[in-house]
């Protein structure tokens, strides 16, 4: 059976040139950076070259740059260590109503210990209101953390726009960049960034490994107790493989590329969105990922959809209730206005650099015989 | 999200449900569930002297909602309408092999459905 992975933003294989980068460092050149011994000095210095081409890609400083275990942890890191940092200052900060989990569930545990959290609204294109971001800065605010592109819609947030309103009124802007790193240029001097987060599992390198930049002057709460590693932020014996993994894979991804992938988004939107009758695009077609595509069908579930695709061979996900503990719709598309019934056949298909026409083709058929099957088994 | 995994009993009545389709001049029908709220299944029952000869669904919904749709039209084929009504959700989350506890509720629906159904078709006897 063909097989068509269609879920990228949830993870992404590793690129060959990435597993051949790492592999010395799991055998050969193993030596832990800490350490003053020539296998010590070797691992440093593979650590501190991957962390200087993360630092070139973000035109951040190497020592700006701290290695994590993954997005949520640096997360974590930012929202937590700010706010701790910080909380002599004010107890203020502001967020978004569709960050990801690993900041809306920190700052809903930030809100129990008694800071108090803006959540800003989003319009039905899927972007922040930036008046209302405005506007809810007080004098007690102390962090904005704004994501640069959602996970779910793929919608991408002007980071610049932003940094220069938490510049006037001086305050730490944080990013969540998981899903737009290798993407979507980022320049933390021109978006005025103080933190962002990055993984590489999300750009063909490993899992358990992430990044946080941390603007020089800004001071953080360590979360992590235990040695002096990364800048005295992070105690840890580093994760070097991944590391090395992870700069590998932050300079595969080229223009051409990106290109591409937005090409086959166009494509599979246009053709899906004419040949499946009541199906709508879920985040403005504009700036928005090379490789997200969230579509609602009328009248069928989200799940059912994912499940049958599966059995084609297909990976996609969806943000349906059904697939969640919790039966509740997703926050991203309740975020946008989306009305409960569409949340229920919302299907996320996210491509990559690998994807090609012959794949989107397949999927197109076996939607297409997918939702009309459920279609006619609905009541509605 | 965590992910969980359906029982093969769930994923067969899923694949391939049988008793999918509408029956022409029901003895009853009973339509339970809301969209809002996710999953809406209609049950059809054909009844010739108290015994349910025939039973069909439309159901949207998630795999669950469709197994329990499908292994309810199952059960009750056959059955005087009496019996029928002695099925519970939890008979029918047997036969299926267990489903997630997220998903116990879907039974819910289909044992609704048929109630509405007998129902109707009393009413209309």
């Amino acid at each position: 059976m063909k097989k068509v992975y269609l879920d990228n933003a949830a993870t992404t294989m590793v690129a060959d040139e990435v597993l051949k980068s790492m592999l010395p460092f799991f055998t050969d050149k193993y030596g832990n950076a800490s350490c003053m011994h020539s296998w010590g000095e070797e691992a440093r210095d593979a650590l501190e070259e991957s962390r200087s081409v993360i630092a070139k890609k973000l035109n951040a400083g190497a020592d700006e740059i701290i290695f994590t275990a993954g997005g949520s942890e640096s997360n974590n890191i930012a929202v937590k260590g700010i706010a701790y940092a910080l909380k002599n200052k004010g107890n203020h900060i502001i967020t978004s109503k569709f960050e990801h989990h690993a900041v809306l569930d920190v700052c809903k545990s930030l809100e129990k210990e008694g800071f108090s959290i803006t959540y800003i609204s989003i319009d039905k294109d899927g972007f922040i209101k930036l008046d209302e971001l405005k506007k809810a800065i007080t004098d007690k605010t102390i962090l904005v953390s704004i994501m640069h592109a959602n996970n779910e819609i793929g919608t991408i947030q002007d980071i610049s726009a932003i940094g220069k309103i938490c510049k006037e009124h001086n305050v730490v802007f944080h990013t969540d960049a998981v899903q737009s790193f290798t993407k979507v240029p980022i320049d933390v001097k021109k978006s005025n960034l103080s933190l962002a987060s990055f993984s590489a599992h999300k750009i063909h390198g490993p899992k358990g490994i992430g990044a946080l930049f941390v603007k020089k002057g800004i001071k953080l709460k360590k979360l992590i107790d235990g040695g002096a590693q990364e800048f005295n932020l992070r105690a840890g014996t580093e994760n070097l493989p991944g590391a090395v993994g992870f700069a590998k894979a932050s300079e595969l991804i080229s223009n051409k590329d990106i290109d591409k992938m937005a090409l086959l988004r166009d494509y599979f939107i246009k053709e899906v969105t004419k040949q499946i009758p009541e199906t709508s695009l879920n985040g403005s077609n504009k700036n928005r990922l090379c490789n997200n595509i969230s579509f609602s069908f009328r009248n069928v579930e989200g799940e059912s959809v994912l499940l049958a695709l599966n059995d084609k061979g297909i990976a996609v996900t969806t943000s349906s209730a059904c697939t969640s503990a919790k039966l509740e719709p997703s926050h991203v598309l309740s975020a946008i206005g989306l009305k409960p019934e569409d949340s229920h056949g919302t299907v996320r298909f996210t491509i990559s650099k690998y994807t090609t026409n012959e794949d989107l083709d397949y999927t197109i058929t076996a939607l297409k015989e997918i939702i009309s099957k459920f279609r006619r088994m609905s009541p509605l | 999200m965590i992910a969980f995994k359906y029982s093969d009993e769930v994923l067969k009545h899923f694949r391939n449900p049988k008793n999918a389709g509408v029956i022409d001049k029901p003895s009853g029908t009973g339509t339970v569930g809301n969209r809002t709220c996710g999953d809406i299944m209609e049950l059809f029952i054909k009844v010739v002297g108290n015994i349910i000869v025939d039973a069909k669904f439309k159901t949207l919904g998630c795999a669950a909602a469709i197994s329990f749709s499908d292994v309810l039209c199952d059960v009750i084929k056959g059955k005087t309408v009496d019996e029928a009504l002695k099925i519970t959700k939890d008979d029918l989350v047997t036969i299926l092999g267990g489903v997630p506890a997220p998903k116990l509720h879907c039974s819910l629906l289909a044992v609704d459905a048929l109630h509405k159904a007998v129902e109707d078709y009393l009413k209309k006897k």
